[in-house]
């Protein structure tokens, strides 16, 4: 590269500078986002000594534009030479990781991160850890902050002298003046704990971590929470109990509700990292607590962490710690007062039949579920239908389906249509499982009247459900319990359930098969290009350029040929545009069509089927007419 | 690293469930709907049912025994009243929480007009009983993106009594017996701090008690006042960088206002930190319009303590200019009409360039109320004279886009003020109105062909990295 730099004099640096100084911030952006092609016009050379110092210099500008830089400047290495030079980089990012939008400076932050791997362990030493602790005995915080995400990049390539005072800068940060600044101590303890030396994790870090996590203010003291996950995991187990475990008590009783609801919300983590001892001993009676816990906040979050975990007990003595210890405590958030915490629950509740087994499900959990499912808050009904298979697995669905049907009834005819957008997501779910005699006697009329819902979203949903439930119970069902009420609405006063007939169509098309198509569908759909509303005459094409592809050839050429032909020449200018369109563009993916293709215009790619015109397409249909009579 | 951010939980409908929240997607639900169920109160986090019901011993009245006993029955009130009732049950210990109320209301009147209660020993139960009620874990926020023009604030449900000892403490503090001295024993930083954080409470009405409050002790603990307004940064800080919330801003605001006032001079290089990178980055956040009136109020003072300060607080508005929210660029030229109300002409020479840029941006906006509020500056007799003296500078940065508005604006009031603003500029300085008219059309082209120049240079460029990339790639053998 460096020997590339013969024209470099027609790009001198200050036309290039003027770019990355335009009056226009929108231009100095652009020109900021091509920093390498800069550089690359100007050779490595010039970049190092020109470019890179102008950049540390006089850019002070909109944070957008530095955040930009500080993001190019984490892929500059090779532009400035490699990585011998890769240090060149660290003054532009050093000013930038010192800027007050926190934005701005953790892209700096990261492409820190990402440069110093390419540093050699000796420029490490001269170049990369002085800038750190620059950076961590700064005046203002911004700089003290971005130094806590980098002491962990450099630490395990340093010599042991320099450790130690890596290790020094972060004992100090750890108890800075300002919040801020412990806040980001706080959030990389976890991180520089995993990079330290056991010995130093335990002289150190846990002097730390207790000490963040008795910090007067609950922004830092969370913060400590997420740390614990990673030091626990890093102790052996038998200096947990000394070591952690007191702060993690005091921790999940925190006077304040959002340290609590961290615990809650880490609480598998924490489980996986203690051990199962740690767990039966004081993660049992710490999760009953939260789950009791004065704020809903706290409770909903440790609601959902209530399969997760039960499953992750150990096993010896599960049962009868889920038992003794949690069902209670699940018992009382099933009639909570506050909708999130039951709609939680009912997220995972379902999750313990599997773990609990057949018989503690039927006696213990059922109840339960019944319950969930009369509440009433729909988000809490439709979270225990939408996990009703864990269930199946277990007892069967028989069990639930005598309470299921009201609710799931309730919730069809609810006034919000989201609520009824939902449930019908779960209808081909629940049709497999209830089986198809329950589903007709039942569920089938519902299915049918969310085909007339006022809102189309549902109308629309109702529709894609059809097609599932045909997918399911086959082309046989579907011809004598759907199709002939679908066809029945074509002749309904209100255009718009006219036009879910060809909606229908068109989705049901494909899993009923031809016969059905041609002999059923396709009659209806030619009939109702005589519709006077002319929105149902173009979807009559567009659904004639749908269901073409099932169609035989016969049918093509002399049923819906002649319709196409005359909706092309209808008064309105959309059902003239739809039709030409369906006449001039075969669906694309068409089994029909491509394969024939292919072997009429052999070495051609079956897509160029698309850019026929419409002749050689009725060509090309005649042509398979001819071939399969 | 975004995620790195200490960010507290938020408000359940996100924060706790995996299940798309029903009720806050629905399209259909309407701002009535939501405010009829926000509209509730709520309490403070540390109640755990404590199911006991609580008994208070009924003591006599002050006035009741002799004044050599009142100061020992006065502690004894103070200890009762550290008791804490649960307001969210609203059937418990109604008889009690009576008693409390009356007594809270029997310490106010007496700390006002009785003299010679104050013992030293009441000094740490005074203090005691005021941390024992008003400190307390806010709630979480009912609602995740509250809108403070739109929805009800939720109301603190022990209001009955805390405002009483609100009301208590702030008699304490300005009685004439009281004591800094001593005080500042049990009036510390630690308080102090938690007096700060109190400052997010949702309910209006203890903002205001608590701008009384930290004002009072503000005045009184000058050992306290470097670190009330470091920690005020803080706090202002993490809003800006960290959290954007916090309902206090405007109270803290105003408290600083008044402390602005006082500063000496010449400024220490401490507060003018403060104006540059606390103040003036106050600007970026979304809910600007919550607190912008006391956020102006504390720049001008600012400005009128050291006009020096002029050129940075100006560029920092400048670099901080709203680029979307049209509603928070009327703000921006509200409050920079403010600055110009009390800019010494000295100052003003040194920023005119930048700024008349951004004016002249804003007069072509194609939003009527952010050209309008930019084109009434012309209304302002002392702008005025100050655009005269200098219109040789600054009648050429307006030119083109008044001339252009003038034409092509689709708000006939802009154009009937642009006219307006035109005709002053020909009066005060016909020569270089016409000339500036004349090469009007020579400047556009010359415009044109620069950005023309421009896209040709980065074309070149282009070429050059795909040919050298190719080349480093080793694909071209040079």
């Amino acid at each position: 590269m460096a020997g590339a730099d013969g024209d470099d004099s027609l790009y001198p640096i200050a036309v290039l500078i003027d770019e990355l100084r335009n009056e226009d911030v929108q231009l100095r952006l652009n020109s900021i986002k091509k920093l390498s092609t800069i550089a690359l016009a100007l050779g490595v050379e010039r970049t190092r000594t020109e470019l890179l110092p102008f950049l540390t210099d006089t850019i002070y500008d909109e944070d957008e534009v530095l955040l930009a830089l500080a993001e190019q400047l984490g892929n500059f290495t090779m532009l400035v030479g490699g990585p011998e030079y890769v240090h060149c980089l660290l003054p532009p990012l050093e000013s930038l990781a010192t800027v007050e939008e926190t934005v701005v400076r953790d892209k700096a932050v990261e492409s820190l991160r990402k440069i110093s791997q390419e540093h050699s362990p000796v420029d490490l030493e001269v170049h990369f850890e002085p800038l750190v602790k620059r950076l961590a005995s700064g005046d203002w915080f911004t700089s003290r902050t971005s130094a806590c995400g980098l002491f962990s990049v450099c630490y395990p390539r340093v010599s042991s002298t320099v450790k130690a005072e890596i290790r020094q800068h972060f004992r100090t940060l750890c108890s800075d003046d300002t919040p801020m600044v412990r806040r980001a101590a706080a959030s990389k303890l976890g991180e520089f704990a995993k990079v330290l030396e056991l010995e130093y994790v335990k002289s150190d870090i846990i002097s730390l971590f207790t000490a963040l996590a008795s910090d007067e203010q609950d922004s830092v003291r969370l913060l400590a929470v997420e740390a614990c996950v990673s030091i626990a995991t890093l102790l052996p187990q038998e200096d947990l109990e000394t070591l952690v475990m007191p702060t993690l008590r005091q921790a999940a009783e925190d006077k304040s509700w959002r340290v609590r609801y961290m615990v809650a919300d880490k609480f598998s983590e924490l489980q996986k990292a203690v051990g199962p001892e740690i767990t039966k001993n004081d993660l049992v009676p710490a999760f009953q607590n939260l789950l009791k816990d004065c704020e809903a906040e706290v409770r909903a979050a440790a609601a959902n962490k209530v399969k997760e975990f039960c499953e992750n007990l150990p096993e010896d003595n599960r049962e009868q710690i889920i038992m003794t210890h949690i069902l209670p405590c699940v018992k009382e958030l099933v009639s909570d007062t506050n909708q999130h915490v039951k709609s939680a629950l009912a997220s995972v509740i379902m999750g313990l039949s599997t773990i609990l087994g057949k018989d503690n499900t039927i006696e213990h959990l059922l109840p339960l579920f019944l319950a969930q499912l009369k509440d009433e808050c729909p988000e809490v009904r439709l979270n225990i239908i939408s996990n009703l298979d864990c269930v199946n697995e277990v007892i069967g669905i028989r069990q639930l389906s005598q309470s299921l049907l009201p609710a799931i009834v309730e919730l069809a005819e609810d006034a919000k249509w989201r609520v009824r957008l939902a449930i019908i997501e779960y209808m081909p779910l629940l049709a497999g499982q209830l089986g198809v005699e329950f589903f007709d006697e039942k569920l089938n009329t519902l299915c049918m009247a969310w085909l007339i819902d006022h809102v189309y979203a549902i109308r629309e949903a109702a529709t894609c459900n059809l097609m599932k439930l045909v997918e399911k119970f086959g082309a046989e069902w579907a011809q004598n319990t759907i199709v002939p009420k679908v066809l029945g609405m074509a002749n309904d006063p209100n255009y718009l359930h006219r036009m879910t007939t060809l909606f229908c169509i068109n989705a049901l098309s494909k899993a009923c098969g031809q016969e059905i198509t041609t002999k059923q569908m396709l009659p209806v759909v030619l009939k109702m290009s005589n519709d006077q509303v002319a929105n149902v005459r173009f979807n009559v094409a567009k659904s004639l350029q749908k269901i073409g592809p099932i169609l035989d050839s016969n049918a093509l050429q002399t049923e819906v040929k002649p319709v196409l032909e005359k909706l092309a020449s209808d008064t309105d200018m959309d059902v003239k545009y739809f039709a030409q369109e369906a006449i001039s563009v075969p669906p694309s993916h068409s089994s029909l069509f491509t394969p024939l293709a292919a072997v009429i215009l052999e070495p051609q790619s079956p897509q160029r089927t698309t850019t026929f015109s419409p002749s050689v397409r009725w060509k090309v249909l005649a042509a398979d007419g001819a071939t399969s009579c | 690293m975004m995620g790195d951010r200490p960010s507290p939980p938020r408000a359940m409908s996100s924060a706790a469930t995996t299940a798309p929240s029903v009720d806050k997607v629905d399209g259909f639900s309407r701002k009535s709907v939501r405010k009829a169920k926000q509209k509730r109160s709520q309490s403070s986090s540390q109640f755990r049912s404590q199911g006991k019901p609580i008994e208070l011993t009924p003591l006599p009245l002050l006035k009741d025994v002799p004044a050599s006993e009142q100061p020992e029955l006065f502690l004894k009130k103070l200890q009762q009243c550290c008791t804490v009732f649960d307001f969210m049950d609203t059937l418990s210990d109604l008889k009690m929480k009576e008693y409390k109320r009356s007594t809270l209301n029997e310490l106010v009147d007496y700390v006002t007009v009785s003299r010679g209660y104050l013992t030293e020993q009441a000094y740490p139960e005074v203090v005691k009983m005021v941390s024992h009620n008003i400190f307390r874990t806010l709630p979480p926020s009912d609602s995740n993106e509250f809108d403070p023009e739109e929805d009800e604030p939720t109301l603190e449900a022990s209001w009955p009594h805390l405002q009483l000892v609100y009301e208590f403490f702030i008699r304490f503090l300005e009685s004439q017996e009281f004591q800094p001295s001593i005080a500042k024993k049990y009036i510390d930083q630690k308080f102090v701090l938690q007096l700060l954080e109190l400052f997010d409470s949702e309910d209006p009405r203890e903002r205001d008690y608590l701008k009384t409050v930290l004002h009072r002790i503000y005045g009184k603990f000058l050992g306290l006042r470097a670190f009330i307004r470091k920690q005020i940064n803080n706090i202002f800080l993490r809003f800006v960088y960290e959290t954007e919330h916090f309902n206090g801003v405007a109270e803290l605001l105003e408290i600083l206002g008044s402390i602005i006032n006082g500063f000496a001079l010449p400024l220490k290089a401490e507060h003018k930190q403060f104006l540059v990178k606390v103040l003036i980055p106050l600007h970026t956040v979304r809910s600007l319009s919550l607190f912008h009136a006391q956020l102006a109020y504390c720049i001008v003072q600012f400005l009128e303590k050291d006009p020096t300060l002029t050129e940075p607080v100006i560029r920092g508005l400048l670099k901080f200019w709203p680029k979307t929210c049209s509603q928070k660029e009327v703000m921006f030229l509200g409050e920079l009409e403010e600055i110009l109300d009390v800019i010494e002409p000295t100052q003003f020479v040194k920023i005119q360039e930048p700024l008349f840029k951004q004016i002249s941006r804003c007069v072509s906006s194609p939003h009527f109320q952010v050209a309008e509020r930019a084109l009434y500056y012309w209304n302002n007799e002392y702008i005025m004279s100050l655009i005269e003296e200098n219109s040789s500078v600054i009648l050429p940065i307006m030119f083109a886009s008044l001339y252009r508005i003038s034409k092509e604006h689709w708000n006939p009031a802009i154009v009937a003020l642009v006219y307006n603003v035109l005709k002053a500029f020909m009066e005060m300085n016909s020569t270089l109105f016409d000339e500036l008219t004349a090469t009007y059309k020579s400047d556009r082209q010359r415009e044109k062909k620069k950005e023309k120049e421009r896209e040709e240079l980065w074309k070149k460029l282009e070429d050059l990295e795909l040919k050298r990339g190719l080349r480093s790639d080793g694909i071209i053998p040079t």
